[in-house]
């Protein structure tokens, strides 16, 4: 079996200012989500607290809602959580005075009318989401600064810079799509967010390391044509292995619960984005870097160990 | 050229059966038991101990799977709850009050693997259900205190040096000291920088008055917060073996934070009134001169206290001093004779009474006794060598270095701590736990079987291998979690099935080189030999990179997000074996030893 016998070159170059366009139209329609509606964070990082319970008998918001009220709590987001039988109470931490002890004066209240057994509890005091914040944005600036590092060293500069573009659009994408949705952005989301700024890059990796093998290979060659076999000897294995991975990702989104819903999102996004973006957003940005056989070919060093049987 | 030479081989071959040994105690599952530890540090956990566990189970009848004795508890494990919640009744009326009787689960794995360490994957606590509370030690309130102090101290010095002074007042985290003329703010400052050591003086004129300013120095705020710190861990210690967990965490995190962790706790309104208790410490005069009557009751006017050694003590009802009065409390030496001696620090108050009671009796005994949850316990009971002025108490004698250390905490303990407050709870109940657990299992095999069937149906014989080469590598992974005890979240769950989906990648890039390879019309032999060698710089690239975030969010994350971090990590690391390694042995050994071969199966 075999999905891409591709027997030409596709000139992925030449639609260069198409898929430029296309990448920068998405970018700011993400950015603009991301600015108008916002994330919606979760609790991890506004703080607050979050109660799962699970109910005997299915239950009725409205009256969990009252019996809150009746311990001072009525701005309480009550809803069901999957089921009927489970309910989700979150507690801003604006109106929650009881502090630490509020979720066992909620369960006291609740358990008063109804057989009701405690799934989970978060409370997040104020510090901690902060520290969160500040903790996510210095992983963030930390992948990418040791990202851009590694390439810089192992290729060229060019090729760093153009990865890291490349791939923080696939992050700010994500980010739009949860803005826009306003799907609950947890440290879960960052996590997968991150794995998929390393993971894509890696998508990046494939192709510039075949762009590289190129130039030293096909000496007569344009730059655009060299990169252009570079991708489509490549898309073969890019499709199949984020097929693969995705198969895994795909397991997980329906079959992995509530609490890794939003995880197995944010990482699908990312995995769709990332071929995307490798293919067709690092490698014209490379072009523009003006990126050009002598980067690999320095006149004096031997390059007879890297030249193939 | 494609066989491996016979060492290689044999490494695959080792690295893989350790890999299947350790991965083994995975699959025994787990039993109820019950664990008993010592609340006391003197109670020696010996065979003496497990016979008495084995005689009282005798007694009632139980039959335990298994009892067995090691560096901190006696562990009995049993076949059903029902026995299990028994055993724990009868060996909690049997033992009292001095050991902590715990129910756990314990791996049913057999004797031979645990003795080789090989233990299960260690279940963070949204896998296994339990709580987690992030507490804040105010540790303004600790330096606040410790100024207050100094200010009292400050003034009775000033008085005992019969250096004039008007005033000593506390301005945010300055003291300032009032003099009338610069004559005694001299003599006071060289009087003051020689009795305190930790605080940094300086002059200061303002209008008519001749100010001296004392502020903390910065060492010496170091030194406070990380005393308070660890004076609230110690506390929290001896507080969560009441609440009788078997495998609680209580650590630090950062300067001003400490992490405890209760696996298996449901009753957090319990947790929570016990960690939050304050314990008060009593200097009472012991009276040795009156006798414990027959009946155990104590003579009118004393009450029992416990040692805690076990021997009975009668101690007078009038309190010389409360634990407020202590400021301090330091293990170091006694400098006559270089024993082991706790130094404790008192204010000037404290200074005061102290001073008139050891006046009055010495020769005698006092003791220092320490009340949690309405018990008392005598920490320490010296006998007063000679009347103690100034608030600086020296005791010694019959103590080593490390219980020097234990009195000083405990005296601290029973001092006012800094503050604590819940900043984050978490809390995972049994059923959400066990849910976990289903669904990343879930996920993962479906993810895994879903692979299989593509890959194989894609490459034939090479995804058939490739298959191997991950199977081996979920085998390696988990090994590697287990032996290292990696706490393993959800989100590490996940990881485990992301690290799977991503390891196919050097698979696929393997594969597909050989097949480009194969298509320039390179015979098979050397195109599997140049696929494997092309592909390998690619697999290091690409894998380095995604271990560059996994260490970041290691570094930064918290709580889940670093189990999955770790998994992340690891499984780059195996992945990288078995996806290049192991997956050439298996093609070496399937094609190698072909001397020609015209065709290979890879679709």
């Amino acid at each position: 079996m075999e999905f891409f016998r591709i027997k030409k070159d596709i000139p992925f170059m030449s639609y260069g200012k198409l898929t430029t366009t296309i990448s920068l139209a998405t970018f700011l329609l993400a950015v603009f989500f991301l600015a108008t509606k916002g994330l919606n964070f979760g609790v991890d990082f506004t703080g607050g607290t979050v109660i799962e319970v699970h109910y005997a008998q299915p239950s009725d918001t409205n009256k969990v809602r009252e019996e809150l009220a009746g311990i001072g709590l009525p701005d309480a987001l009550v809803q069901h959580f999957g089921t009927t039988h489970d309910v989700l109470i979150q507690v801003p931490l604006k109106h929650n005075k009881m502090g630490a002890n509020l979720s066992e004066q909620v369960l006291a209240a609740l358990r008063a009318n109804a057989e009701v057994e405690l799934r989970r509890v978060e409370f997040v005091g104020p510090q901690v989401g902060k520290d969160l914040v500040e903790d996510g944005a210095m992983a963030l600036l930390l992948v990418s600064l040791g990202i851009v590092g590694y390439l810089w060293m192992r290729f060229e500069w060019k090729f760093g810079l153009a990865a890291i573009i490349a791939n923080l659009h696939d992050v700010v994408i994500i980010l739009g799509c949860f803005a826009f949705f306003q799907w609950e952005f947890s440290l879960s989301v960052l996590a997968a967010v991150l794995a998929v700024l390393g993971y894509s890059v890696n998508e990046s990796v494939v192709v510039f390391d075949r762009i590289r093998e190129n130039f030293r290979k096909m000496r007569k060659t344009g730059v655009a044509e060299i990169i252009d076999n570079a991708i489509t000897r490549t898309m073969s294995r890019t499709i199949i292995t984020h097929g693969s991975t995705q198969l895994m990702v795909l397991a997980m989104l329906l079959l992995g619960g509530e609490t890794l819903h939003f995880f197995a999102l944010a990482l699908t996004i990312g995995i769709m984005f990332s071929i995307y973006s490798s293919v067709l957003v690092a490698s014209p940005l490379l072009m523009m870097f003006g990126v050009c056989r002598e980067d690999f070919i320095k006149p004096e060093k031997a390059e007879s160990e890297e030249v193939l049987p | 050229m494609n066989r491996y030479p016979l060492w290689k081989n044999l490494l695959i071959l080792v690295v893989l059966v350790t890999g299947f040994i350790y991965t083994l105690p995975n699959f025994y599952g787990e039993s109820p038991a019950v664990q008993i530890m010592p609340l006391r540090s003197h109670l020696k956990v010996d065979t003496q101990l497990l016979a008495t566990v084995e005689q009282t189970l005798r007694d009632a009848q139980l039959a335990p799977e298994i009892l067995s004795l090691d560096a901190g508890s006696v562990k009995v494990r049993f076949s059903d709850t029902d026995s299990q919640l028994k055993a724990k009744d009868v060996l909690h009326a049997k033992l009292g009050e001095d050991y902590v009787v715990a129910l756990n689960l314990l791996s049913r794995s057999p004797t031979w693997l645990t003795e080789m360490n090989a233990l299960p994957m260690y279940l963070g606590l949204d896998l296994r259900g339990g709580v987690h509370f992030l507490m804040q030690v105010d540790m303004k309130a600790a330096l606040d205190k410790a100024l207050e102090s100094s200010s009292s101290d400050i003034r009775s010095t000033l008085r005992e040096a019969r250096i004039p002074y008007s005033g000593v007042s506390l301005d945010g985290d300055v003291l300032f000291v009032k003099f009338r003329d610069a004559e005694s703010r001299s003599k006071g400052e060289e009087e003051l920088k020689l009795r305190f050591g930790g605080l940094q003086f300086d002059d200061k004129d303002a209008g008519r008055d001749y100010l001296l300013r004392a502020t903390l120095k910065q060492q010496e705020k170091l030194r406070l917060q990380d005393s308070a710190l660890q004076q609230n861990l110690v506390t929290l210690r001896n507080r969560v073996n009441e609440l009788g967990v078997a495998e609680p965490v209580i650590q630090q995190q950062g300067v001003d934070r400490v992490v405890v962790q209760l696996p298996g706790v449901q009753d957090t309104a319990r947790a929570k009134d016990i960690l939050g208790r304050t314990a008060t410490l009593e200097v009472r005069l012991v009276d040795d001169d009156r006798q414990i009557s027959a009946s155990g009751a104590a003579p009118f006017g004393t009450e029992i206290f416990q040692e805690r050694d076990g021997t009975a003590l009668v101690v007078k009802k009038s309190v010389i001093l409360t634990g407020e009065r202590i400021n301090d409390a330091q293990p170091g030496f006694d400098s006559r004779n270089n024993e082991p001696a706790v130094h404790i620090n008192l204010d000037a108050v404290g200074a005061r009474k102290f001073k008139e009671a050891t006046r009055e009796n010495v020769g005698k005994r006092m003791a220092i006794i320490l009340f949690e949850k309405g018990r008392g316990e005598v920490v320490t009971a010296p006998v007063i060598r000679e009347e103690i002025g100034g608030g600086r108490v020296q005791i010694s004698g019959q103590m080593d270095t490390t219980e020097a250390q234990n009195i000083a905490l405990l005296l601290r303990a029973g001092a006012l701590a800094a503050p604590m407050e819940i900043i984050e709870e978490r809390t995972v109940g049994p059923s959400l736990g066990a849910d976990n657990i289903q669904r990343g299992f879930d996920s993962t095999k479906i993810g895994f079987i879903m692979v299989a069937v593509f890959m194989i149906a894609y490459y034939l014989i090479f995804g058939t291998i490739s298959v191997l080469a991950l199977g081996a590598n979920l085998l390696l992974l988990i090994a590697l979690l287990s032996m290292l005890q990696a706490t393993l979240t959800l989100p590490g769950m996940a990881g485990i099935a992301l690290t799977l989906g991503m390891a196919i990648d050097a698979n696929v890039l393997i594969n597909e080189r050989i097949r480009e390879e194969l298509r320039n019309g390179v015979p098979p032999q050397m195109a599997i030999s140049t696929g494997y060698e092309n592909a390998f710089a690619t697999i290091i690239d690409s894998n380095i990179t995604t271990l560059i975030a996994g260490v970041a969010l290691f570094m930064f994350g918290s709580g889940p997000v670093k189990g999955f971090a770790v998994v992340l990590c690891l499984g780059i690391l195996t992945s990288m074996f078995s996806g290049v390694m192991v997956s050439r042995a298996l093609v070496n050994l399937f094609y190698g030893r072909r001397a020609r071969l015209n065709k290979v199966a890879i679709g």
